[in-house]
């Protein structure tokens, strides 16, 4: 050292400090006194702190509200839509968007729609539809409409909205047959946002499984487990996705094409999954509850059950949301591309494969709109699941 | 202003959930120029919070909601700044912290970046704020350095605090460094602007008695050599004891008592303080003489628990006989290194042995508490592992572990299936951490019903009334078993975990570390609860510390271990009146007692040589070659040595 000397030190001697004694009444019991709130705080168990947690996010209450309104709606598909999938007007062929007006020359008339006159483009040849401002068509509410066979089993005639009595009623606009858009999204909806459930159902059953016994076992088994992982991972998706749905055989029904579908997603998305339970499994298999069990004398199945799965289960379940959105984008971009699902079976990628002409869209715009309900799904997916990754561990 | 930093009516409350938490509340004291003040207090006593609000280093969900935080550099004509008003991340605070007040945090393992040379983060801090005023480089204060005046600079420091080859630690890792160098360069790093106040948080607290020794000492030369303030803040009386000329006793926010460091020890006046000093155990307690926790435990033990136990001792018991026998039990490690799958696949790779056990044999008496004490990766959690079965230990070398079931003889290593099963309701664990080893999800109900499951014994009823039973057995409501474990502190949960371990009644528990995640008062009520439990269950215990104060408590035998070898056993009295090895004398001197008039001889310490067996003095010394011996030095009084001069024993 070149420089000892003490540059902040006083030579003067110390002062002693004085001696100050709190005289405010002091009790050692003070800490152990509970207020109502925390009562109820300590009485909760796992599901009900994270559902605490999760309350206070809250774009995800409003994501997880907006998702279950979504999947509510593909179970009542027909009686929202005001017409079949399958129904064609031939005379309204790429008919544009019918807007729902309320005033009629200013006077109140309730919901109504325009009638649809339709003319030739002498130049062009192309349809042009305008609204026949003079005839308003009101629009009918449960009403008795087409005749609809709900979920294949029952009869039924009953819609929510019908469209005005010898009128069309197309929100959406309609397709180069002359099917209503609207009507379409709303079934294809049944398909979209069932496979990224199906499929993540049987990805995280993968998951589980080989997860579990790499981490379980570890060794040799962990070390497999561990190459497939990362095989599949370097694999370029797109590809490996169109090769291995140009496999499936074209004889199949298209029943058998959408679960065929969900499969192969399902096998190429669990590695992800996979190793989030693997690590968790290995981290939690440390815990000293674990150890404590285990000199208890639990088996292995026990120490399983009771004490690791509940440990990971909330993780996996925030992490399985968050690659649901995957799941239905690859969906759609394989319909989209022509090699998932086929028609008659209908998802939004199948509808978004009709807007794969340029000149088409270009004209007819309406055809882009199944893109709408896509994003908004992702997006709900996305909150939903970073909610729920910030309560799954309650504890943290 | 005379003092170098004067807190005054600070409050500091925090936004929280259920609104706003007051953490410290109307706070004074000051430090003087180049003196040392201790801020002593419990877990949640908002010790912490008041280094941070001298470091403007306070979260974003607290606000300093009244009172000023004064500070003067004597060194710098700036006048006094309010650290307490400026801007937490602003230009002023920056060049306070880090150049004028500095910070050591109590995890050694976690403050230095993994990804930097040590060298590099010693030196960022100069980078930052330049040369010091009047410093030995010269030119104007915060004038910017060169590279090789910035070298310099932290090769100077390094030497300071102690590493050997200061240019070559330069350029390592920090994981390449020991807990105790990795503190070392942490105070290095702190000092290396020479700042006017260092703030060591809890700076020893995560570090082994021996090496906590070295690093007061290194800390009390460099305040010297450099003149600057410390301000020490620690839960640790003995520590408080050593290093303070005055101290600041906080509680749950507020201060209590504060003043000289004799005062403070010679004349407490505050019920709470005069409680905490009752509740630290001492070398010097009387025979019997009990510790006094603040909050005292009233348990009860309810018919069940006193029912005859579980086995019935055969013709051929023998009370005096010892519980369990272990014979040169011995554990190694490999640790295998395969980087290819083909090596993880095939078993390739290179391999590297670690003897965390190495030929240990003792006895423990029915009904006794023998203590196990050495520092870190001695191998006495290890040892421990193995006894419970949770590591198996190396097969042929003749190690063998013998269970005396009440006159049955269990050989504890070849049990398998039922008969491990069985032999689990006799020896239990209680776990270190009051938090890792309670599962979170499940009810106090669930846990502690959890073994009786497992075995099934009893029916719903027995088992709801056994639990209950069990809950009242450690002082804790029964009204409370529909709890989950995060509602409880962590003294309550310790206890849980002991009542846990109790459930199936066993005759012998191996308490691993017990009392060391908690704090001075609680650490008392548990020490105190296990004695009881001990009396009223006849239990024998396997207690393993590394705290010779907790130990000298609690045991009747104390036996010490070094690098997975037992090096002496004695009789508790006898091994602190009486110690034969160097490196028990070496723990002996190193345990900061609580009181200001037994300072620890710092000279005397064995330079961080004290856990190396190679440089032990002879007839200690261990280098692999001389055969050493188990031996009964005195009656009882065991200790490993080179010539025989006692009989051998196993």
């Amino acid at each position: 050292m070149t420089d000892t000397t003490p540059t902040g030190a006083t030579p003067e001697p110390r002062r002693r400090a004085p001696h100050f004694v709190s005289q405010e009444p002091w009790d050692p019991y003070v800490a152990d006194k509970l207020t109502a709130e925390q009562e109820r705080y300590y009485m909760a168990g796992q599901w009900k702190l994270m559902w605490w947690r999760f309350r206070r996010h809250k774009p995800a209450v409003v994501s997880l509200a907006f998702l279950l309104l979504m999947y509510f709606s593909t179970l009542i598909s027909e009686f929202i839509a005001p017409y079949d999938l399958h129904t064609r007007h031939t005379r309204y062929i790429f008919a544009a968007p019918q807007s729902v007006h309320l005033f009629h020359e200013g006077s109140f008339l309730g919901p109504f729609v325009y009638g649809l006159k339709m003319e030739r483009d002498p130049a062009t040849l192309q349809r042009v539809y305008s609204p026949d401002k003079t005839k308003p068509q009101q629009l009918r509410f449960f009403c008795l409409g087409e005749s609809y066979e709900f979920w294949g089993l029952i009869e039924g005639s009953f819609h929510f909205v019908c469209p005005p009595k010898d009128g069309t009623f197309f929100l959406l606009g309609t397709d180069r047959l002359g099917r209503d858009m609207f009507s379409r999204i709303v079934y294809a909806a049944r398909i979209s946002l069932t496979i990224g459930i199906i499929g993540i159902a049987l990805s995280f059953a993968l998951a589980l499984i080989l997860g579990g016994l790499a981490g379980y076992y570890g060794g040799w088994i962990d070390s497999v487990v561990q190459r497939i992982t990362e095989i599949i991972k370097s694999f370029p998706h797109l590809p490996l996705w169109l090769a291995l749905s140009a496999a499936l055989p074209v004889t199949w029904s298209p029943l058998l094409v959408y679960f065929g579908i969900t499969i192969i997603l399902a096998l190429l998305d669990w590695p992800g999954l996979g190793r989030a339970v693997r690590s968790k499994l290995l981290s939690l298999r440390e815990e000293d509850y674990a150890a404590a069990a285990q000199m208890m004398g639990a088996k292995p199945a026990r120490i399983i059950g009771r004490h690791l799965l509940p440990g990971f289960m909330s993780h996996l379940i925030a992490s399985a949301t968050l690659s649901i959105p995957s799941m239905i984008l690859a969906e759609t971009a394989l319909s989209f591309l022509g090699l998932g699902l086929r028609p008659p079976i209908t998802s939004w990628g199948v509808l978004l494969n009709e807007a794969t002409d340029i000149n088409v869209v270009a004209v007819n715009w309406w055809l882009m709109l199944p893109v709408v309900p896509v994003i908004l799904v992702i997006l709900a997916y996305q909150f939903m699941g970073d909610g729920m990754r910030d309560a799954a561990d309650p504890y943290a | 202003m005379k003092d170098l930093l004067r807190v005054e009516d600070l409050t500091v409350e925090f936004g929280v959930h259920e609104g706003v938490l007051r953490a410290v509340d109307k706070v004074s004291f000051s430090i003087p120029p180049g003196g040392t003040v201790a801020l002593v207090g419990e877990s949640g006593s908002g010790k912490s919070v008041c280094s941070q609000a001298i470091m403007g280093l306070l979260p974003r969900t607290a606000t300093i909601s009244s009172g000023s935080i004064l500070f003067q550099d004597p060194r710098v004509d700036e006048g006094v700044v309010d650290i307490a008003r400026i801007d937490r991340s602003g230009p002023a605070m920056r060049r306070i912290r880090g150049g004028q007040i500095s910070i050591i945090f109590q995890e050694p393992m976690t403050s230095l970046s993994a990804l930097h040379t040590v060298g590099d983060q010693i030196g960022e801090a100069v980078e930052l704020h330049g040369a010091r005023p009047g410093g030995p480089l010269g030119g104007q204060a915060g004038r910017k350095l060169s590279r090789a005046e910035i070298d310099a600079l932290t090769v100077d420091m390094l030497r300071m605090v102690g590493f050997p080859d200061p240019k070559r630690a330069l350029r390592t890792y920090p994981f390449e460094l020991s807990g105790g160098l990795r503190q070392r360069a942490m105070i290095a790093m702190a000092l290396v602007c020479r700042p006017a106040l260092l703030i060591a948080d809890e700076p020893t607290t995560a570090l082994d008695v021996t090496i906590q020794a070295q690093i007061l000492r290194l800390m009390k030369d460099l305040q010297s050599e450099l003149g600057m303030a410390l301000l020490m803040i620690t839960h640790d009386l003995g520590v408080v004891a050593n290093v303070a000329d005055d101290v600041v006793v906080m509680y749950r926010g507020k201060v209590v008592e504060s003043g000289d460091l004799h005062d403070i020890f010679r004349d407490p006046q505050h019920p709470y303080l005069k409680a905490l000093l009752h509740a630290v155990p001492r070398f010097d307690m009387k025979p019997g003489e009990r510790l006094q926790p603040i909050r005292e435990i009233k348990g009860t033990t309810g018919h069940l628990l006193k029912e005859k136990p579980v086995s019935a001792p055969t013709e051929t018991f023998n009370p005096d006989a010892p519980v369990l026998k272990v014979r040169h039990v011995t554990k190694t490690f490999r640790i295998r290194k395969a980087d290819t799958l083909m090596e993880q696949l095939m078993g390739g790779g290179t391999t590297r042995a670690i003897r965390a056990v190495n030929d240990v044999s003792f006895d423990v008496m029915r009904g006794e508490c023998l203590g196990l004490v050495g520092e870190s990766g001695c191998g006495k959690t290890t040892l421990s592992k193995m006894l419970m079965r949770g590591i198996s230990a190396d097969a042929g070398q003749g190690g063998r572990v013998v269970f005396d079931d009440w006159g049955r003889k269990i050989d504890v290593m070849s049990l398998e299936g039922a008969d491990l099963n069985r032999f689990r309701t006799k020896l239990q664990f209680i776990f270190q951490d009051p938090f890792g080893s309670l599962n979170p999800r499940m009810t106090v109900y669930d846990i502690l019903v959890e073994p009786l499951v497992i075995h099934g014994i009893g029916d719903d009823a027995y088992r709801r009334e056994m639990v209950a039973e069990l809950m009242e057995m450690v002082g804790l409501d029964r009204r409370h078993l529909s709890r989950y474990p995060h509602s409880f502190s962590g003294g309550q949960r310790q206890r849980i975990g002991i009542a846990r371990a109790l459930a199936l009644r066993p005759d012998m528990v191996i308490c691993d570390e017990p009392v060391s995640a908690l704090d001075v008062s609680i650490q008392a009520q548990i020490l105190n609860l296990l004695k009881d439990l001990q009396k009223q269950l006849g239990l024998t215990y396997l207690f393993i510390s590394h705290n010779l104060a907790v130990v000298d408590y609690i045991a009747d035998r104390i036996a010490v271990m070094c690098a997975g070898r037992l090096v002496e056993l004695a009789p508790a009295g006898e091994l602190f009146r009486n110690p034969m090895h160097p490196y028990t004398k070496a723990l002996l001197s190193a345990v900061p007692m609580p009181d200001p008039d037994a300072r620890l001889d710092l000279g005397a310490l064995m330079e961080g040589k004290a856990s190396d067996p190679s440089v032990w003095p002879e007839p200690f010394r261990d280098d692999g070659k001389t055969p050493l011996f188990w031996t009964e030095a005195e009656p009882g009084h065991y200790v490993r040595v080179s010539r025989p001069n006692g009989r051998e024993v196993v």
